[in-house]
């Protein structure tokens, strides 16, 4: 498998606070990666710097091969980088439907191309995807009146809507009815062996994010702390204390 | 009805109302062209402040920009009175549109109440500048050329221009939120951050629909000029506390973000004021400002809005 997103060396500081201090990572193609740590320990702030949103201190990111930190987030979301938001961001006042409508792919699109309406095939897309993550029944529901558990399962609907190679989900199961998060999580999976959608997932649920990444990372206090198979990190001494507390 | 039907009515009704005004009661056409004035500020001024969730007090920028080209190329250009006023609302509509897309890039870069204030700032820039500057009039303003046709056509001639221009803008910002520009532009409003995160080039679309609603209005800027005769450039071409303000309101009376609330609002706005004038004479503007606060306080969702709540609630 080749690597299809490369964090090298990536350093982030606000004012006196360092948030990210040279943190590496390798996400091959294909794969389902996971990003945990503490709270504070700097994983939104290396999806922030990936996806663009604020610029990096030192270090580089690669997609496919592209150096892609001087990017800003439309562009990087061209190149098929989407990510979620742990907060859910979805757009309150339109309905489902609209809401997938306008989550195409915008690569190629041009003015000319947005004055043409939304497509048969478009929208036929759009009613599968809302029906794979289970919105059908709510689909002409404003998104702002959706649960914030159905926000998630929107935006994350939206997110394959674009068809993106890399997804960064920034905790998708927080938030999120327990009996649900089973039926999540195998979509997840599926989105990746179907869809042919590499992840990497910001996960606080150790059971989910097991069973979910192939390859797990841990940040603590801002640095890599720890990476390896998920069995390797659960029994690793370091990534308990960092949990814990101890030391 | 079937909905297509009923468009179908509301189109012949606003047709035979549009073209028989002037006929039926010729004593109100100047009135009745400042409807259709009306209904074409509130329709652009939604594109923004509706639909894409730009608050703009700076739009009546456009207008003036609208009015002084148009006048400056009726004084300037030694055409004839028609060949002149059509030079003139072409250059009016395009020098609008231009200092949209100039502007825009920056000003739309803006977000919330700071965009407001920056298009306030806009529009009162524009009126001080055009109040001093020599080669339009400075404060003294333009005289807009004699109307060649019979007396009383002018009014009529200028009142068929606007009522075209207001049905042409009605259609074409109807077409634009039905295409994926509307949706990317409601996109915007609704969570430009995620717009963003998506991919969407949210610059040029904001860009782009701002210059929409500037030509339209530089367009309007020209017939007006010669409606009224007399271009001042406070009290008509960037008149900033009244057509400024009227826009916003109108909007949000009959219901932003929506098509045909801007319509409503404008038609109800027009209507009170004229009746305010005729029968509060001297209390007007007092009566105004009272229904300023009733609409903001009573109807914060508009007339569309307020009739949407009522019915959802019924049923």
């Amino acid at each position: 498998m080749s690597t299809l997103l490369e964090v090298h060396g990536v350093s982030k500081r606000f004012g006196g606070v360092v948030a990210n201090r040279e943190v590496s990572l390798d996400v091959p193609e294909g794969s389902i990666t996971g990003l945990i740590g503490p709270n504070g320990s700097g994983k939104t702030t290396l999806f922030n710097s990936i996806a663009g949103t604020h610029p990096i201190d030192s270090g580089s990111i690669r997609f496919d091969g592209h150096e892609i930190s001087r990017l800003r987030v439309p562009q990087v979301a061209r190149l098929g980088i989407v990510r979620t938001f742990q907060q859910t961001h979805v757009y309150r006042g339109m309905d489902c439907v609209r809401n997938m409508q306008i989550s195409t792919p915008h690569s190629g699109d041009t003015l000319l191309s947005m004055l043409r309406e939304s497509t048969a095939a478009e929208t036929e897309r759009a009613l599968q995807l809302l029906d794979f993550v289970g919105l059908y029944g709510k689909r002409m529901l404003p998104a702002g009146d959706l649960s914030f558990g159905q926000q998630k399962l929107l935006e994350f609907a939206m997110a394959l809507m674009n068809a993106p190679r890399l997804l960064l989900l920034d905790e998708p199961t927080a938030g999120v009815n327990p009996v649900l998060i089973n039926g999540l999580v195998d979509r997840l999976k599926r989105a990746n062996a179907e869809l042919g959608i590499t992840l990497l997932v910001i996960e606080h649920n150790m059971r989910v994010i097991m069973n979910l990444a192939s390859r797990i990372y841990c940040l603590a206090h801002g640095e890599m702390l720890a990476e390896g198979s998920p069995a390797t990190i659960r029994d690793d001494p370091r990534v308990v204390d960092a949990y814990l507390g101890a030391t | 009805m079937t909905k297509s039907g009923r468009s179908v009515a509301a189109a012949i009704a606003v047709a035979v109302t549009g073209l028989a005004l002037p006929w039926i009661v010729p004593s109100i056409t100047t009135q009745a062209a400042f409807l259709w004035l009306m209904i074409l500020f509130s329709l652009t001024w939604d594109i923004n402040g509706g639909q894409m969730g730009y608050n703009s007090f700076g739009n009546v920028f456009f207008f003036g920009v609208g009015v002084y080209a148009c006048a400056l190329v009726q004084r300037d250009s030694g055409l004839s009175y028609y060949a002149g006023l059509g030079a003139g609302i072409g250059a009016g509509a395009l020098a609008a549109a231009l200092s949209a897309l100039v502007l825009g890039p920056a000003m739309l870069a803006i977000r919330g109440h700071y965009f407001a204030i920056a298009t306030l700032g806009l529009s009162i820039v524009a009126a001080n500048v055009a109040s001093a500057w020599e080669y339009i009039g400075a404060a003294s303003g333009i005289a807009a050329p004699l109307f060649p046709g019979a007396i009383g056509g002018r009014a009529k001639f200028f009142y068929y221009l606007l009522f075209a221009l207001a049905v042409l803008t009605f259609l074409l910002v109807r077409r634009l939120y039905r295409s994926r520009l509307g949706l990317a532009i409601n996109a915007i409003r609704d969570d430009e951050d995620k717009a963003e995160a998506m991919g969407l080039h949210t610059t040029r679309y904001k860009v782009f629909a701002w210059s929409i609603a500037a030509l339209l209005l530089g367009a309007a800027g020209g017939p007006v000029g010669n409606l009224v005769g007399f271009i001042d450039p406070n009290d008509l071409a960037f008149a900033g506390a009244t057509f400024g303000v009227w826009m916003v309101l109108m909007a949000v009376l009959g219901g932003k973000g929506t098509l045909w609330g801007p319509v409503i609002g404008a038609v109800v706005f027009h209507v009170t004021q004229e009746l305010f004038w005729t029968w509060l004479l001297g209390w007007q503007r007092v009566a105004m400002g009272l229904l300023i606060v009733v609409i903001v306080v009573f109807f914060p969702t508009g007339i569309l809005g307020w009739v949407a709540r009522r019915r959802t609630t019924a049923a």
